[in-house]
C-alpha cells in the first residue's frame, strides 16, 4: 500500500507531529520502504487465526477498591512546565479568543 | 583482581570476608568510570554523592541481603524516584518521576546500590544506542563499532568494568543483542515474569525488564531478585520464581536442544555461524541433543513486529505533550490554522522527538488509523499468532532452542543509521521471541577475526528460565569466552 | 410537510467507589486541585493501571438493571485523541467488547409505557477537568476528576420527543439510584448527557442528518435544547434547507445551541486493545449472583404501587422516582395502611417541605412510624387536618413523637358536644346577618359559621362536629 504525502500529513496530524517539507519526503520514502516490506504478511492467510491480544494466559486481574495516599500536591507539580498555583497551566485551545 | 573486574558473585564473597566495602568498591568503579566513560558514553547520569551515601547507609546495617552494597546500572527507561529519567529523549528533559518502579524497589529491598543511569537508543527505538538525544554509546571492544541497542549503555558498562551488574528492557532484542555485541550475558525473561510497572513502555504487550552480567550466576541472581509478582501490574503473573542462582546445575545430559533451520539460513555472517556450530559441539559434547527443528513464520517476524510495536508505541508515546511533565516548546504558534494549544503539541512533539521516534510513532498512527486497522494491527495480531504457533510446536520436539542472537558481530557507528530497514532487520533472531513471550537470553560464544564478540541465543518454553541459566551454565563451566574483557577494560584504573 | 424527531442519548454516569477505576486514589468530589492524583491516574510514564474490582462489578450491576446481556468475556481499548485534560492522552475505554449491549428502559410517557433500547453499556475512565481562564490566553487543568469509573449508556434513537428523552433521563437517573451505583448528580458533573438529534419526514426509515448536542447541564437544559433543535430543524427543512451534520452546544444564558467553535476534531480514534490489561471472563455465576442481589426496579415498583395499593399511575410515578421515598412511603403503611392518605401527606406537604428545605427524605428528623402515628391521630379525630398540616413540619424538623408533641401544644381536636355548643351559640349569637344569609338558603354562610367556631378554637374544633351542630341549631330554630 504505497503513502501519499496526503496520508502522511493526515497520520501526522493525527499523532501531533509536523514535518519541515524537505523532512516530509524523506519520511515518505522511508515510510514507504518500510510499509513494502511489511507487505509481505498479506502473503498468510489469517482468516481462521485468532489475534494475539495478550501473549499470556491471564484472566481476570482485579484490584480491592481500597482508598491510597495520593501524591502531594508539590510532587505533581514538580516536573510541571508551566503551572499556576497547584494547577498546569496550557495555552488556551481555540485560535479567536 | 581489580574491583572493577570482580562479578556480583566474586564481590558478595569479599565482603562476607571484609576484604574490601561497598564504599571502596563504588570509589573503584567511579575511578573505572571516569577512565572508560569519555570514550565509550555508557552512562547519562551518575550521581556520585548519592551513591556513596547508600554504599556507608548500608555499612551502617551490614546484613544478609542478596544483593548487599552490589551497583546495579539502570536503564534509563525505568523510573528512579527524584532521578532525571528520560529515555534518551528531549522530549523527557528535566522529568524526575515522583516514584520508583516495582524492580527498582525490589534492587533497593534487596540492598543494591543504584548506579547511575545509562545510555539507551531513544525510548528504546534502535538496536545501536545511536538515537540517543545524548549521542551514541561505543563498544567497548571497538570504539568505531556500535554496541548494540536500544540497552546499549547497560551493556558497555558491564562488559568494560564499569559495573558489575545492569538492568535493561527488551522488546524486540534490546536486551539480548547488546549483550551479544558487548560480549556479556542478557536475558529477556518470560513475559509477565518482571513487574512493567515504572518501566517506560515502549510496546507494552512485548516489553520486559531483564538483567545484564558478565556470567550465568551473576544474570541468574539479578533476575531472581527481579522477578516477583506485582500487582501493580495486571500483566504481572502471580507464579513463584525459583531461586535461579542456587539452583544452577551444569548436568545438561538428555537435553534436547532445538535448533532451528530458518535461525542459520542466509544473512547470518559466516563468523557467527561457525561459532554456533563450535558452540553446538561443545553442547552436545557435555550430554545435550540436537534436533532439527523448523519455525516456519520466523521470516515474517519482523514485519509483524513493525506493526505491533510502533502501533503500542504510537499510544504510549501520545502522553508526551508538554502539559505535565518534560520539554514544552516555546516556539511561538506558528499557523494560524490549529490554535495555541495544538501548536504548542506540534511544536514541542516536533522539537522533543527523534527521528526514529516520529518514524515509529508515523508507522504506528498510520497501521491504528481508520480504515487501515484491520489490514495492519488486526493482521499483525493474527500473525503474531501464528509466530507463538511455531514455538509451540517446536517445544513439543525440544527442551530449549539453540540459535545465534544476531546475524553480525556489531557493524559500524552510522552505517545503518540511514537506512532504517536494515536497522530492523538486525533484530530478526531475537524478536520472535517478544512476540511469543517466551524467554530468551544471549551468552558470549566466540570472536569474529576482529575480535569482536558472538552471542548465542537460548530460548526456551514461558517461565523456563531455570533450564535456559542451567543451559547457559553449562557452557559456562566448558568455556572461557564470558571471561575476556575488551582491551580496553585492561587499562590500569586501580 | 410533517417531520417526526429522532433522539438518541448518550449519558455518562460516574460509578460511586471508594477508588478511581484504575488506582487507588480517592474520587471524592470538591478537593484541592491535584490532590487526588497519582502516577496511574497522571499517565505518569512508566505508570500502569488495575481494574477496581467494585467498579466492575457495580458496572455489571447497572447494565443489569438496564436489563443487559452481560458479555461472557470483555477487554479494554485505548481510545485515543488529544486533550489536555485527557493525561495519556488516550481514554481507556471500551471498543469492540463492551461488557454489556442490547438492553432497554421503560419510560411513562403520556400514551403508556415505552420501551427505549439501550445500545450498550460499558466501562472507561473519566478525564480530568480544564478551567479556560478570564485572561483567555491559558486554561487550567486539575487531574483530581481523571480516572473516576465512568459508565457509558448508550440509547437506541427510539425518542421521538423532547419530553421523552425527559423521561428517560429521569428513569434512568431513578434506575442508578436504586441500585445504588451513582449518586448522578449532575451539579457535581456525576451524571452528563449528550443527545444526538435529527428529523426526517413522518413514515420514512432513513435518518436524517444527526446533530449532536453538548453542554447540558441539567434534565431541564436537555429538554430546552432538544426542543430548540427540534424547532430550528423543522424550520430549516420547511424551508427546504439542509441540517448539517456537527456538534452544537448548548448556551444555557441564551437559550440556543451554536455550532461548536474550532476546527472540527476527526473521529478517527485508532482503538486497539489495552495491552496493559488481560481480558476478563465474567461468570455466569458472578451475573447470576449479582442479579439476585438487585432490588426492585422503579418501574416495577410502580407497577406494583398502583395494583397493590390502588395509586393512580401519577401518585406511583411520584412516589418510586425516589427509591428513599418510596421505601418511606412503604414503612408508613407498615403501621398505618391507608395507602392514599399516606400518598397525599408525602406527596403534598412533605414533599413541598424537602423542596422548600432541600433535603432528602433520609435527611428529616420524622421517622415512618411518627408520621404513621400522625395520621392515625388525624383519623381518630384526635387532631384535625388542619393542625396536621400545622405540627408535620415540626416533627420533620425536630423528630417529636406526634402524640406527646399534640398533648404538650395543647393541639388536641375538642370533640366535646356540649363544649361545641357553647361555641356555636356564641357565634350564630354574633353573627346574626350570617344566620339570616343561611336561612335564606346560601350555603356559603355556613362556611363562615364554621370558620368562626374554628377560629375560637384555635383550629381545634372538630370540624364534622362543628358543621353538624351548626347544622342543627340553624335548621331547628329555622322550623
Amino acid at each position: 500500500m504505497p503513502i501519499s504525502t496526503e496520508d502522511i500529513r493526515y497520520v501526522a496530524f493525527l499523532a501531533r507531529i509536523t514535518f519541515a517539507p524537505e523532512e516530509l519526503k524523506r519520511f515518505a520514502t522511508q515510510l514507504e520502504t518500510i510499509l513494502e516490506y511489511i507487505e509481505q504478511l498479506e502473503e498468510l492467510d489469517v482468516s481462521d487465526v485468532r489475534p494475539t491480544t495478550h501473549v499470556l494466559p491471564v484472566k481476570n486481574v482485579l484490584r480491592k477498591d481500597e482508598k491510597r495516599e495520593s501524591l502531594s500536591s508539590e510532587a505533581v507539580m514538580k516536573n510541571a512546565p508551566s503551572k499556576q498555583n497547584a494547577f498546569f497551566k496550557v495555552p488556551r485551545i481555540i485560535q479567536d479568543k | 583482581m581489580k574491583l572493577s573486574e570482580l562479578t556480583a558473585h566474586q564481590l558478595k564473597e569479599s565482603y562476607k570476608k571484609g576484604g574490601t566495602s561497598p564504599t571502596e568498591v563504588c570509589k573503584a568503579l567511579f575511578t573505572a568510570v571516569d577512565r572508560l566513560d569519555p570514550i565509550i558514553h555508557a552512562f547519562v547520569y551518575l550521581d556520585r554523592e548519592k551513591i556513596l551515601a547508600r554504599a556507608k547507609e548500608l555499612e551502617q546495617r551490614p546484613y544478609e541481603r542478596p544483593l548487599w552494597g552490589i551497583p546495579v546500572a539502570i536503564k534509563d527507561i525505568l523510573c528512579v524516584e527524584g532521578e532525571p529519567t528520560t529515555c534518551a529523549s528531549k522530549i523527557l528533559e528535566g522529568f524526575c518521576p515522583p516514584y520508583n518502579a516495582t524492580v527498582i524497589e525490589y534492587l533497593k529491598a534487596a540492598g543494591a546500590i543504584l548506579f547511575g543511569k545509562t545510555n539507551m537508543d531513544e525510548f528504546a527505538f534502535g538496536s545501536s544506542t545511536e538515537t540517543s538525544c545524548y549521542g551514541p554509546t561505543k563498544n567497548p571492544w571497538h570504539v568505531d563499532r556500535i554496541p548494540g541497542g536500544s540497552s546499549g549503555g547497560s551493556c558497555a558498562c558491564v562488559s568494560a568494568g564499569q559495573v558489575p551488574l545492569s538492568l535493561g528492557s527488551d522488546t524486540g532484542g534490546s536486551i539480548r543483542q547488546p549483550a551479544s555485541m558487548c560480549g556479556v550475558v542478557g536475558l529477556k525473561p518470560t513475559y509477565g515474569r518482571v513487574s512493567r510497572y515504572g518501566l517506560i513502555a515502549f510496546a507494552s504487550s512485548l516489553d520486559q525488564v531483564g538483567p545484564i552480567a558478565r556470567d550465568i550466576p551473576d544474570c541468574a541472581l539479578l533476575a531472581e531478585i527481579i522477578s516477583r509478582h506485582d500487582p501493580r501490574d495486571a500483566t504481572s503473573v502471580a507464579i513463584e520464581t525459583p531461586p535461579y542462582s542456587a539452583l544452577l546445575q551444569k548436568d545438561i545430559t538428555g537435553l534436547t536442544l532445538g535448533v532451528p533451520r530458518e535461525y542459520f539460513a542466509e544473512g547470518i555472517h559466516a563468523d557467527v555461524g561457525g561459532a554456533l556450530q563450535d558452540a553446538l559441539k561443545t553442547l552436545k559434547g557435555l550430554g545435550a541433543k540436537t534436533v532439527s527443528i523448523s519455525l516456519p513464520h520466523t521470516k515474517y517476524a519482523v514485519a509483524d513486529y513493525y506493526i505491533v510495536a510502533p502501533a503500542e508505541a504510537s499510544s504510549n508515546l501520545a502522553r508526551f505533550d508538554g502539559v505535565q511533565y518534560g520539554y514544552r516548546s516555546q516556539t511561538a504558534p506558528y499557523s494560524a490554522e490549529h490554535g495555541p494549544l495544538i501548536d504548542m503539541y506540534l511544536n514541542t512533539r516536533r522539537e522533543g522527538f527523534g527521528a526514529e521516534a516520529k518514524r515509529r510513532i508515523m508507522l504506528g498512527t498510520h497501521a491504528l488509523s481508520s480504515g487501515y486497522y484491520e489490514a495492519y494491527y488486526l493482521r499483525a495480531l493474527k500473525v503474531r499468532s501464528l509466530i507463538r504457533g511455531d514455538f509451540d510446536e517446536a517445544f513439543k520436539k525440544c527442551d530449549c532452542i539453540i540459535t545465534p542472537t544476531s546475524p553480525t558481530t556489531a557493524f559500524g557507528i552510522g552505517e545503518r543509521l540511514a537506512d532504517p530497514l536494515s536497522m530492523y532487520l538486525s533484530d530478526i533472531l531475537t524478536i520472535s521471541a517478544n512476540l511469543s513471550g517466551i524467554p530468551g537470553i544471549s551468552l558470549p560464544c566466540g570472536f569474529d577475526p576482529q575480535g569482536l564478540p558472538i552471542g548465542l541465543q537460548i530460548l526456551a518454553r514461558p517461565f523456563d528460565e531455570q533450564l535456559i541459566f542451567n543451559v547457559g551454565y553449562a557452557f559456562q563451566c566448558a568455556t572461557d569466552f564470558h571471561t575476556k574483557r575488551p582491551g580496553l577494560a585492561a587499562g590500569k584504573d586501580a | 410537510m410533517d417531520f417526526e424527531t429522532v433522539i438518541g442519548l448518550e449519558v455518562h454516569v460516574q460509578l460511586s467507589t471508594a477508588s478511581k477505576v484504575f488506582c487507588g486514589c480517592g474520587t471524592l468530589f470538591g478537593e484541592a486541585a491535584n490532590t487526588q492524583t497519582c502516577p496511574v491516574c497522571l499517565g505518569l510514564p512508566g505508570s500502569l493501571p488495575v481494574l477496581n474490582k467494585e467498579a466492575f462489578r457495580k458496572a455489571i450491576k447497572a447494565a443489569l438493571a438496564l436489563n443487559c446481556e452481560i458479555a461472557e468475556i470483555t477487554k479494554f481499548d485505548r481510545k485515543h485523541y488529544f486533550y489536555p485534560d485527557l493525561p495519556k492522552n488516550f481514554q481507556i475505554s471500551q471498543f469492540d467488547m463492551p461488557f454489556s449491549r442490547d438492553g432497554q428502559l421503560e419510560i411513562i410517557i403520556e400514551e403508556g409505557i415505552k420501551r427505549i433500547g439501550i445500545t450498550r453499556v460499558h466501562l472507561e475512565e473519566d478525564a480530568g477537568k480544564l478551567m479556560h481562564m478570564a485572561d483567555g490566553d491559558n486554561s487550567l487543568v486539575d487531574f483530581n476528576r481523571a480516572g473516576t469509573p465512568l459508565l457509558e449508556i448508550v440509547s437506541e434513537p427510539d425518542m421521538s420527543s423532547p419530553e421523552e428523552a425527559y423521561a428517560y433521563l429521569t428513569e434512568l437517573k431513578a434506575v442508578m439510584e436504586y441500585i445504588e451505583v451513582s449518586d448522578c448528580d449532575m451539579e457535581k458533573g456525576s451524571l452528563r448527557c449528550d443527545a444526538n438529534i435529527s428529523l426526517r419526514p413522518r413514515g420514512t426509515a432513513g435518518l436524517g442528518a444527526k446533530v449532536e448536542i453538548k453542554n447540558m447541564n441539567s434534565f431541564k437544559a436537555v429538554r430546552a435544547a432538544l426542543q430548540y433543535e427540534v424547532n430550528r430543524q423543522h424550520d430549516l427543512l420547511a424551508d427546504g434547507k439542509t441540517v448539517v451534520q456537527e456538534t452544537r452546544l448548548w448556551d444555557a444564558d441564551g437559550l440556543y445551541t451554536t455550532p461548536m467553535r474550532g476546527k472540527e476534531e476527526s473521529h478517527d480514534y485508532r482503538y486497539f486493545p489495552e495491552p496493559d490489561l488481560p481480558l476478563f471472563e465474567i461468570s455466569r455465576q458472578m451475573v447470576a449472583d449479582i442479579r439476585s442481589g438487585l432490588p426492585e426496579m422503579p418501574a416495577r415498583r410502580r407497577e406494583r404501587f398502583v395494583s397493590e395499593y390502588r395509586l393512580s399511575e401519577y401518585d406511583a410515578g411520584v412516589l418510586t422516582q425516589d427509591k428513599a421515598l418510596a421505601d418511606y412511603f412503604e414503612e408508613v403503611l407498615v403501621d398505618y395502611n391507608n395507602p392514599k392518605m399516606v400518598a397525599n401527606w408525602l406527596m403534598g406537604d412533605i414533599l413541598a417541605y424537602l423542596s422548600a428545605t432541600n433535603m432528602t427524605i433520609t435527611e428529616v428528623k420524622m421517622t415512618p412510624q411518627s408520621l404513621a402515628k400522625a395520621l392515625k391521630l388525624q383519623e381518630d379525630g384526635v387532631i384535625s387536618g388542619k393542625i396536621q398540616k400545622q405540627i408535620l413540619p415540626v416533627l420533620l424538623k425536630e423528630g417529636k413523637d406526634p402524640e406527646a408533641y399534640v398533648k404538650e401544644a395543647g393541639l388536641a381536636q375538642i370533640s366535646d358536644e356540649d363544649e361545641l355548643s357553647r361555641i356555636v351559640e356564641r357565634v350564630i349569637a354574633a353573627n346574626p346577618a350570617s344566620v339570616q344569609s343561611y336561612r335564606e338558603g346560601k350555603e356559603k354562610a355556613l362556611g363562615f359559621l364554621v370558620g368562626g367556631v374554628m377560629k375560637e378554637t384555635r383550629g381545634k374544633a372538630n370540624p364534622q362536629l362543628v358543621n353538624q351542630l351548626l347544622k342543627e341549631r340553624l335548621d331547628t330554630s329555622n322550623t
